[in-house]
């Protein structure tokens, strides 16, 4: 019997029964598309995660008020920040570590442009030090400058996002928009930084920090101050830097006992990362088990094939099967299975990593494909055999006796 | 695939020179030395095959049977008188209790499944009752199906399977499936399945249990032709009819040979063709 006849066989087994054929392969298909998809999905985010990394610049610490994490708060009272701590932290002689310090203060509003409206997340009143440190890069137009700051003049750098909702195809360089009823004049427009989470992070006006103060937060605490280190390397020292300046300021003894928080942004990211690898470790677990399934669905319908047919392996063995055609016809069946299974489900899968899924933009690992694939014939290999090996083995009078 | 086994050359076909094992000229395509099957163990154990038993010991002697070569016997014996089962042993399907079982002179108990599988495939053509064909197959294929295994090459296959048909009267039902045959047509289908491989016998039980009289005569006239061309026929049967077209015929009663009958010599056609003086094939 030569291979092309054992196939041939195979076909027609499976062409008899179309729909159960259809359903077992169905079963392999979702489980090796749900390993490619989960994975990419999984990959994706910490790929996104990785991606923010970068864009935030490894030296940017966040001074942010409130008490740090186990820190009790018994007796102090906290005090908000101010400009003066930003000040106070831009002394060099104090921090010598720190590079720029930019106060921040965040609020929303409602951006108006010849009749479009829309609502920008993030309007952001800061200082010319914040573009560095926050790694936001103007493409067209220019940044707004420290006279802009010192004389409170109404000018915005806009986002991406927010550029194309307010102004559409028009350039917004030097044009006029109403936010919150007042006029800020366009004087650039922000890189687009893509992102993944729940807020857009090209949905921003930035604005000189008087001015949004000025119009919209009053001038008394500020957010949080974005604090960019020399280096990536001294960004313990400059956490150190501020954490003593501040205490002597906040006049607070205690080190257990701040009202201000400094974080990293790169290693809360990091963090974030591996949080992330285990989501995609779980995400795979599940898909491995529905691949799981769909092998044990193959091993479930050999297995009625097996028997269904019993009578024909009696006839076949009676005019002279010899017992390693009947195993190879029924592997073969089985092989099919997982292998049509396996590469529709490759394909699926291929296909659905190209759509977005809940904001994650997927990113196929290589190997999951590959993996994924060689499982599932594996799969059928290995769970057909014993069906296919217990048809084999049958005496023909017992097999042609079935009824 | 698997290498062909070398059958030692009967001498049958060289007449003059004598088989070392045996004192017959051609030596006998079936013989069955002692053969005992049983069913189940202790008090359950039911007694398919057993033969005369020894009058002093009560004990089960087996069954002994002997077909030479171009004989057409047919078994005959009520439902549970183990002609089935005899049957089933000589076509290799089942495996006795005891005794020996020499087929063309080879002794069947000592060979693997391999070599068993060659032998059905080789040696012996099978015809059921329920002709048990290999479902949703056309007629064609399914005769190619031996060959198939046989490891013939698909154009030789494909010529030998339609001469098969051809022989049996099935040249314009090639393409048909099971389904779409008459059920003498279909048992036409696995006679020309059983001879497409030129085994040395022919076995048959109860070909024709099935059919209606027309089929039936049908179906005998080949198997009738065939025996006439020197292909070793045992069928088994219970109507007298059929048993009128073998050479001899056997009566097995529980388990038991009690009647062995000769109606036309070992050498000629078929008692059936003698008669209506068709000597189609013609003797040897």
């Amino acid at each position: 019997m030569s291979l092309f006849q054992t196939l041939r066989f195979a076909f027609g087994g499976l062409a008899a029964n179309k729909v159960r054929s259809a359903l077992t392969m169905l079963g392999v298909l979702i489980g090796v598309a749900a390993v490619i998809v989960l994975l990419a999905v999984g990959n994706g985010s910490s790929q996104a995660v990785k991606d923010s990394i970068e864009k935030l610049g490894t030296n940017a610490l966040t001074v942010s008020s409130g008490g740090g994490f186990g820190g009790s708060r018994s007796a102090t009272v906290t005090k908000p920040l101010t400009v003066d701590d930003a000040r106070a932290l831009a002394d060099p002689a104090a921090a010598p570590h720190i590079e720029s310090v930019a106060p921040e203060t965040t609020t929303s509003e409602t951006a108006l442009y010849e009749g479009t409206s829309h609502t920008v997340s993030q309007v952001v009143g800061t200082y010319p030090a914040y573009f560095k440190a926050s790694n936001s890069k103007v493409t067209h137009g220019d940044y707004f400058s420290n006279d802009d700051v010192l004389g409170s003049r109404k000018v915005a750098v806009i986002g991406s996002t927010t550029a194309t909702d307010l102004f559409g195809n028009a350039d917004p360089v030097g044009r006029k928009m109403t936010l919150g009823g007042t006029p800020f004049t366009v004087v650039g427009v922000l890189a687009t930084k893509g992102g993944t989470g729940f807020q857009d992070p090209d949905d921003v006006v930035v604005a000189p920090l008087p001015t949004v103060q000025n119009a919209f937060t009053g001038f008394g605490s500020i957010g949080q101050i974005l604090v960019e280190a020399k280096s990536a390397d001294a960004t313990t020292q400059a956490q150190n830097e501020i954490t003593t300046v501040l205490m002597g300021r906040h006049g607070i003894k205690d080190p257990t006992a701040l009202d201000f928080r400094v974080s990293s942004q790169a290693s809360l990211l990091t963090t974030q990362a591996d949080t992330n690898k285990t989501f995609t470790v779980l995400l795979g677990a599940v898909a491995a088990i529905s691949l799981l399934v769909g092998g044990i669905g193959i091993t479930n319908i050999m297995l009625v094939t097996v028997t269904e047919r019993t009578r024909e392996i009696g006839i076949r063995k009676a005019i002279g099967a010899p017992r390693g055609v009947i195993l190879g016809q029924f592997l073969a069946e089985s092989t099919l299975l997982s292998l049509i299974g396996g590469g529709l489900g490759v394909a699926a899968g291929l296909i659905g990593s190209h759509f977005t899924i809940v904001g994650i933009k997927p990113v196929i690992i290589p190997e999951s494909v590959v993996g994924a694939f060689a499982i599932a014939v594996a799969i059928g290999l290995f769970f057909g055999g014993y069906p296919a090996n217990r048809a084999a083995s049958l005496r023909p009078i017992e097999a042609l006796r079935h009824e | 695939m698997t290498p062909p086994l070398r059958w030692p050359r009967r001498a049958a076909a060289l007449p003059g020179s004598k088989p070392d094992e045996g004192p017959w000229a051609p030596a006998p395509v079936i013989e069955v030395r002692s053969l005992i099957k049983t069913y189940g163990h202790g008090d359950a154990a039911v007694h398919a095959l057993s033969g005369p038993l020894d009058p002093v010991s009560g004990e089960a002697l087996g069954v002994e049977l002997v077909v030479q070569q171009g004989d057409f016997v047919a078994v005959m014996g009520s439902s549970g008188s183990g002609k089935s089962t005899l049957m089933n042993i000589l076509g290799c399907l089942d495996v006795p209790t005891s005794g020996r079982y020499l087929l063309d002179g080879i002794h069947v108990g000592g060979l693997d499944e391999r070599q068993l599988s060659l032998v059905r495939n080789r040696k012996i053509g099978f015809v059921f009752q329920s002709f048990n064909l290999v479902p949703r197959t056309p007629a064609l294929a399914q005769v190619e199906l031996p060959l198939a295994y046989a490891g013939v090459k698909p154009a030789e296959r494909r010529r030998r399977a339609e001469a098969a048909l051809t022989l049996v009267g099935l040249a314009d039902r090639m393409d048909h499936r099971p389904n779409e045959l008459s059920g003498g047509q279909q048992q036409r289908v696995a006679v020309a399945r059983a001879l497409v491989t030129a085994p040395a016998m022919l076995l048959a039980d109860e070909p024709t249990g099935n059919l209606d009289s027309h089929s039936t005569e049908e179906v005998l006239a080949v198997v009738d032709r065939l025996n006439a061309s020197g292909r070793t026929v045992v069928l088994i049967t219970h109507e007298d009819e059929v048993a009128r077209h073998a050479k001899r015929v056997v009566r097995l009663v529980d388990g038991r040979i009690v009647d062995d009958v000769r109606q036309a010599p070992v050498d000629g056609p078929p008692p059936v063709l003698r008669e209506s003086g068709s000597l189609v094939g013609g003797g040897r």
